[in-house]
């Protein structure tokens, strides 16, 4: 660095008044900081890159730790060829398409059930006191563990797995409605009443809108569930689906077909939770950022 | 539209159970058309509960009150209550909250759209009728909030304390609003407040309350001019009268202060920066 400049780049006879200090610095620049968010992808990709590798030696080496062991392990390499199978394959399509539509058709009958009787439950102590017992017995059971009776009540097998998604959906989306419901505040209710509002109008005009939020946690978290569900469901009965493909994969001995299963399963769980939240998000603009 | 208010020996209780306690006592008023009505009295002296029963959301347990002659039995337009945290639904506009009441009225949208504009315009707010509520201030807020319930052109206009969260210029501002639109519509009004300068400085006639239990102690006419204005405040009629007020207050002040109930007979919430702690 030439020495009539300091590290400001002002020439060293120029120097600001305020300082007491002698102009002339080291001469050399200090290196911009990288940016911390640059930093934190790098450890983010550092991470995985090393738990791949780590999980690459563990099962090309068949280590066997007694308690567990990862003889039979696929490889990440093997989870490769068995994903490029997959995309290559024509029953990919079957496949998903079968997962897509018990998800779709067990949260669709959750959500109009759970919200509907969420809001009856939430606004009538009547029907709470009637309805709210009886639900609460069959909460802590299990989706999959209705799988047994499921069988048993539905001829057809592809009911009976869309039951289990519907179950496994159908408790976090009545219970945030309730809450919801129970959320309302007062004054708003009562400011309504002294607008004009007549009993049933106060439904769709307020007591919805109002625990909008609630539903739509409800209906995020029930999305997640039933894929949970789904997955079980499909791994005991039934032919076609993720699920089914992830336990088939194991009986064929395609031991990398099971890492895809499991992959392509959280990701679809994932992205329709995620999904779910954008377009509650869409649909209530109010619940943006506010701004004081 | 009228508004005569009679409110004929009224007793009203608050509370569940062994709570339960007499909130007023024996209160009997008449309230012409068009009269600005101030209930001034401490916290817990049962204004907020007369102007519940006033709204129709809370019944006496002795007496009646009359709007016109008619009783009053449950909430309706034409009964406007202002709340004073905003009760706006926060997931409509500004436009469509002002609009709300012609809406439950059947009043087609066009019209309902062009009438809210034009009260959002009268109380000062025009340009922000696409905003949510969320994305206002406080005395934004309330302002809307009066909007929304004077397109229902009310008979009676009752205020419970509603400039009481607002700093003090804010208020100022507020109270001049209030005067202005008020004089155009000539509703009759019953403004419920703790604040003596407010009550002297809006109203035509002055109720001075007093808990334990709550009843009228005081009833006289103000005969400020109007329209009024801040310089008011500094005369020594203001001044005298003020003394003879705070005088009527703090008589009863040795006691226990009573809880604060909002008009729908709940206790006041938590952030309520009038609650008796």
């Amino acid at each position: 660095m030439d020495a009539s400049h300091d590290g400001r780049g002002l020439a060293s006879g120029l120097t600001p008044h305020s300082s007491g200090q002698p102009a002339a610095n080291t001469g050399s620049r200090r290196r911009p900081d990288p940016s911390p968010r640059l930093l934190a992808a790098l450890a983010q990709l550092v991470s995985v890159g090393a738990f791949v590798a780590l999980w690459q030696l563990l099962a090309a080496s068949h280590a066997n730790f007694g308690i567990v062991t990862f003889a039979n392990v696929p490889t990440p390499v093997a989870a490769a060829d068995a994903a490029l199978e997959l995309l290559r394959s024509p029953k990919l399509a079957r496949h998903l398409g079968f997962s897509l539509w018990r998800v779709g058709a067990g949260f669709a009958a959750a959500a109009v059930v759970g919200v509907a009787l969420g809001l009856a439950i939430g606004r009538f102590a009547g029907v709470r006191r009637t309805l709210l017992p009886p639900l609460e017995l069959l909460r802590p059971i299990p989706a999959v563990a209705w799988i047994p009776l499921s069988i048993l009540m539905f001829p057809s097998t592809e009911l009976s797995m869309v039951f289990i998604t519907f179950v496994g959906a159908l408790f976090p989306i009545l219970l945030n409605t309730i809450h919801g419901v129970d959320g309302v505040d007062r004054r708003l209710v009562a400011s309504a009443r002294s607008l004009g509002t007549g009993r049933w109008q106060m439904f769709a005009q307020v007591i919805v809108p109002a625990a909008a939020p609630g539903i739509a946690t409800g209906l995020a978290i029930g999305m997640g569930t039933c894929w949970f569900c789904l997955v079980s469901a499909e791994m005991i009965s039934g032919q076609f689906g993720i699920g089914y493909y992830t336990w088939e994969s194991y009986t064929l001995q395609n031991y990398g077909g099971i890492i895809v299963g499991m992959l392509v399963i959280g990701l679809f769980g994932m992205g329709s939770s995620a999904l779910i939240r954008l377009a509650a998000r869409a649909a209530m603009p109010w619940t943006a950022g506010e701004v004081s | 539209m009228s508004g005569a208010v009679e409110i004929l020996g009224v007793h009203m209780e608050v509370g569940a159970g062994a709570e339960r306690f007499e909130a007023l006592h024996d209160v009997s008023v008449s309230i012409a058309p068009g009269e600005f009505v101030c209930l001034l009295g401490p916290s817990g002296c049962g204004k907020s509960t007369l102007l519940g029963a006033l709204a129709g959301h809370l019944a006496p347990a002795r007496g009646e009150l009359r709007v016109d002659g008619e009783g009053v039995r449950a909430p309706h337009p034409e009964r406007g209550l202002v709340f004073q945290q905003h009760t706006l639904f926060p997931w409509l506009r500004v436009v469509d909250n002002v609009a709300y009441g012609l809406k439950m009225q059947g009043v087609a949208r066009e019209e309902r759209r062009a009438r809210a504009l034009e009260l959002i315009a009268r109380v000062g707010l025009a340009g922000f009728e696409s905003r949510y509520p969320a994305q206002l201030s406080g005395g934004m807020q309330q302002r809307v909030e009066i909007a929304r319930v004077l397109i229902n052109r009310p008979r009676v206009l009752l205020m419970d304390e509603p400039f009481g969260a607002l700093d003090a210029l804010a208020r100022a501002r507020m109270q001049q609003l209030l005067l202005e639109v008020w004089a155009d519509i000539r509703t009759t009004v019953v403004f419920v407040t703790h604040d003596i300068d407010e009550a002297l400085f809006l109203a035509d006639r002055l109720l001075v309350m007093s808990a334990r239990p709550g009843r009228i102690v005081d009833d006289r006419r103000l005969d400020f001019a109007r329209p009024r204005t801040q310089q008011l405040l500094t005369t020594p009629g203001f001044a005298a009268l003020k003394r003879h007020c705070l005088d009527l207050l703090h008589h009863g002040q040795a006691a226990m202060p009573l809880p604060r109930v909002t008009p729908l007979g709940a206790p006041a919430e938590a952030g309520d920066p009038l609650a008796v702690q």
